[in-house]
Order: structure tokens, then C-alpha cells, then sequence
């Protein structure tokens, strides 16, 4: 099939960046979105122009590095899937695609679709750890016994890769469905009991101080999520920062 | 406490809580207008007693005024905070695709509800401080319902009070199960909640549209 692609195209950080348009031809309906990403970079190396720059690594939907905001919505029109694991298919002949960065105060844009997510590791800095002690008499952890429902739940939470896809698709640039399945995945567990006071109101403290937005709980997040990670855990991260709070 | 207000999840909270006490008001505000429909002297002997009580007046009241301030200054605090969290904005943003214009447009529907509120002050609030406590008139206990049928004579103030109520409907419609979000509350009760949010966001303000319509067909 035949597209024309408008891609988002800035130089480096301090430049204002604008919409460029490309067509490209033959697209096979069975290519990744980032393959056909490959293909387009390709026709432009061979012509001598600057390839557009943007995030990857595993291309298995599991790390968390890709992005692009695709017409409108993270990771593109459908649901449940990193921008890796978009196809073409889901895409007609003759159609025209926005491609954009991730778009948030705390994850500017480095060059073209490329955008700084470390706000989210200096989050993770702040509190999203428990502290074991690795000496060589370290507790195996399936000796304590946890209900399979929490146990459950802390999994769903810690399936989060991290890619920043809740905050791209939040109205308020909100990292809040980030930020609360870090806290989630361990609120839930007993391991998780001892720094959790700390944990919540450092954490909060650090999402704040990058930049992000208010929940207003619109639940974009949610639906745009790529692991499907639930709004009950920015519910859960609220009554958790209430009890710290009121603890001190 | 300072600190607390300061954050997020602090603001988001004390939004919700004044939000979950605006909808205890509206239910009681309801409650005694729709007696109006049925009968005058209980609408009277309501009104009389919530103008005239002291811990009405001097305690309720107060708290009321403080709490509507309250929401809508938070409001506006939050979405000019919001608003600076995305600097550069999206050039194809397809925000239907997962989420309700409700929850998107909550500002929207907040100022067209502040609006009226200012409109609901100069029909009835403010006449009624000037009546007891500027002028320090004659208290006829039966002048409420006169009061009442009186202002709705006019189709334009009807027309403005529906407006205003469907569009109270459809900030309802996303702010009631959102406040029991932010409080924390997502449980096995969510699913009953989020029900009975709906029929309160419809119900309610299809109600004080009905009271409306009401008094101004009857009144002609």
C-alpha cells in the first residue's frame, strides 16, 4: 500500500521542530510499524537526507522503548501492543499518518521522535525498591506466604515496562498510572511494607518535581496502556499516600 | 497540612472530598425544592427554617460558600498546572479514542456551572441576605414559594437553569465515581458505584430541570 506519513522532524532539543510529510510506496501489510519506519529511513539515507531518529531495542513489546504517538493515541490504534508490535494492516492504502514524539514537559524532545524519559528512573530512584539484605543469608522469598490474589495483582502491577504511554496520553501529561503500579507492586507484597510510607511520599514527591501533571482520573491512561495496567492501582497509590501522610 | 495540599495526590484528594460534599448538598438543596412541586406550605416551613436557623445560617453556610470557593479555585489551579505539563502540544490528538468528553471537559462544564451559580446568587441569595440582614425587612414565613414561582415567570432564566443543569449532568457524570477514584476507593463496590453515579448525575438535575419547567407552566 501506498501512505503519506507526517512525521514530526526536530533537529535537537533547542530546535522549535516541525511536521514533515513523506510518501512512501509498496508498504507490505504484514511489515512492523517500526520496519516500515526501516524502509522509509532507508529511501532516505540512499538520498542523502537525515534518517528520522526514534526509540527501539527489543522489538518483542517487553523493554519499553519504543513510543511514537501515532494519529492521535500511543503506540497507535490498537490495544494492548507496544508501536513494535503495530502492523501495517491495521492501516489502508492511500492513508495519511501523524507520527509524533511522546509529548510531556518531563520527557523532552532529543531529536526527531526521540524523547527523554529518564524523569521516569529518577522516579524509580526516589523509592521504588525494597532494601534486602544480600549478605548470604537472604530469605528466599517463597517462604512467606502471600494470597494468590495479591500475588497476582503485584505481578499485573510490576508488568509495567515503563514506556511513558500514560503519560503521553493523559490531557495533564500525568505519569500517575506509571508511578502508581511501581508503588502497587510492592504495597502489595510484605517485603514491601517496611519502606512503604517512604516509598509513596518520596516517589509522589519525585513525580512532582519532574514536571507531570494532575490525575483527573479521564482513564486514557488505562485504555492506551500496553500491558493493560489498572486505574485501581493509581486508587490503591491514593489511599497509600493518604495513610503515609497522615502517619508523617 | 500545608505540604499535603502542596501535592498531587493532596490536591486531587481534597478535590474530591469537596466534590463528594457539593453532591451531599445538591441531594439536600433537591430534597427541599422538590416539595415546591407538592406542597406549598411544606416548601414554606422548609425554607423558613433553613433561612432563620442559626447553625443553618452562621455554621452551614459559611461552610457551604467555603467549599464551592474551594472546588472551583482548585479547579482552576490544577488545570493551569495541568495545562504548563505539556508545553508543546500534540498537532493530531484523538482523545475520543480513550476517554469520555466528560472527564475532558471538566473545566468546560465547571465554569458554565460557575456561571450559574452567579446568576442562582443575584436571583435568590443575594436578595435574600438584603432582605435579612441589610434591610432587616418583615419575615413573612409564607413568601418562599411566591418568591420561587415568581422568578420562574421568565423563559429566559428557565432556559439558562437548563443549560446550566444538563451541563451539571455531564460534570456529574464523570465527578462522581472520579471522586471516590481519588479518595482511593476502587474496590468490588466500584461497579455498584459507578451505577448509582449515573442515575444521581441524571437523576438530580433532571429533577431541578423538572422544578423549573414546573413552576414556569404553572405559574402562566
Amino acid at each position: 500500500m501506498n501512505l503519506t506519513l507526517k512525521i514530526w522532524r526536530q533537529k535537537n532539543a533547542s530546535d522549535k521542530g516541525k511536521m514533515v510529510d513523506y510518501k512512501i510506496n509498496d508498504v507490505s501489510p504484514d511489515m512492523s510499524f517500526l520496519e516500515m519506519l526501516d524502509v522509509l529511513n532507508t529511501e532516505l539515507i540512499e538520498k542523502g537526507d537525515d534518517p528520522v531518529a526514534f526509540d527501539h531495542d527489543c522489538r518483542e513489546g517487553i523493554c519499553g522503548m519504543c513510543s511514537l504517538y501515532i494519529n492521535g493515541e500511543a503506540h497507535g490504534p490498537d490495544r494492548g501492543i507496544t508501536t513494535c508490535q503495530l502492523h501495517m494492516r491495521k492501516f489502508k492504502d492511500g492513508d495519511t499518518i501523524y507520527i509524533e514524539p511522546f509529548r510531556a514537559k518531563a520527557f523532552p524532545v532529543i531529536k526527531d521522535l526521540v524523547v527523554d524519559r529518564s524523569s521516569f528512573d529518577r522516579v524509580q530512584h526516589a523509592g521504588g525498591f525494597i532494601s534486602v539484605n544480600t549478605s548470604g543469608n537472604t530469605q528466599d522469598a517463597n517462604a512467606i506466604p502471600i494470597n494468590k490474589h495479591d500475588a497476582d495483582a503485584s505481578f499485573d502491577a510490576a508488568t509495567c515496562i515503563g514506556c511513558g504511554a500514560c503519560v503521553a496520553s493523559c490531557k495533564n501529561s500525568s505519569a500517575m498510572l506509571f508511578v502508581s503500579a511501581k508503588v502497587s507492586q510492592f504495597a502489595l507484597l510484605p517485603q514491601g511494607q517496611v519502606e512503604a510510607t517512604d516509598r509513596v511520599l518520596n516517589m509522589v514527591k519525585q513525580m512532582d518535581e519532574e514536571g507531570f501533571g494532575n490525575c483527573t482520573n479521564t482513564g486514557a491512561c488505562e485504555v492506551e496502556c500496553p500491558k493493560g495496567i489498572s486505574l485501581e492501582n493509581i486508587a490503591r497509590m491514593n489511599r497509600e499516600f493518604l495513610n503515609a501522610s497522615l502517619k508523617g | 497540612m500545608s505540604g499535603f495540599l502542596k501535592s498531587s495526590i493532596g490536591r486531587k484528594i481534597a478535590m474530591a472530598l469537596s466534590a463528594l460534599f457539593l453532591m451531599i448538598f445538591l441531594l439536600q438543596h433537591f430534597a427541599i425544592n422538590i416539595t415546591s412541586v407538592f406542597s406549598e406550605s411544606l416548601f414554606n416551613e422548609l425554607s423558613h427554617f433553613m433561612g432563620t436557623n442559626p447553625v443553618v445560617q452562621f455554621a452551614l453556610q459559611p461552610i457551604l460558600i467555603f467549599g464551592v470557593i474551594f472546588h472551583f479555585v482548585m479547579g482552576f489551579v490544577l488545570e493551569i498546572k495541568n495545562k504548563g505539563a505539556r508545553n508543546v502540544k500534540y498537532v493530531k490528538n484523538h482523545g475520543a479514542a480513550n476517554s469520555s468528553w466528560m472527564s475532558r471537559n471538566m473545566i468546560w462544564s465547571g465554569l458554565v456551572i460557575l456561571a450559574f451559580i452567579v446568576l442562582h446568587f443575584i436571583d435568590f441569595w443575594f436578595p435574600e441576605i438584603n432582605h435579612k440582614y441589610i434591610e432587616f425587612l418583615p419575615e413573612d414565613p409564607n413568601r418562599y414559594y411566591h418568591e420561587v414561582v415568581e422568578k420562574f415567570h421568565s423563559p429566559i432564566r428557565v432556559g439558562a437553569y437548563v443549560v446550566a443543569f444538563v451541563l451539571l449532568a455531564m460534570h456529574l457524570l464523570h465527578g462522581f465515581s472520579s471522586a471516590f477514584q481519588s479518595v482511593g476507593a476502587n474496590n468490588k463496590y466500584t461497579r455498584g458505584l459507578k451505577g448509582f453515579g449515573k442515575a444521581y448525575a441524571i437523576l438530580i438535575p433532571l429533577g431541578f430541570i423538572f422544578i423549573a419547567l414546573f413552576h414556569h407552566i404553572n405559574g402562566h
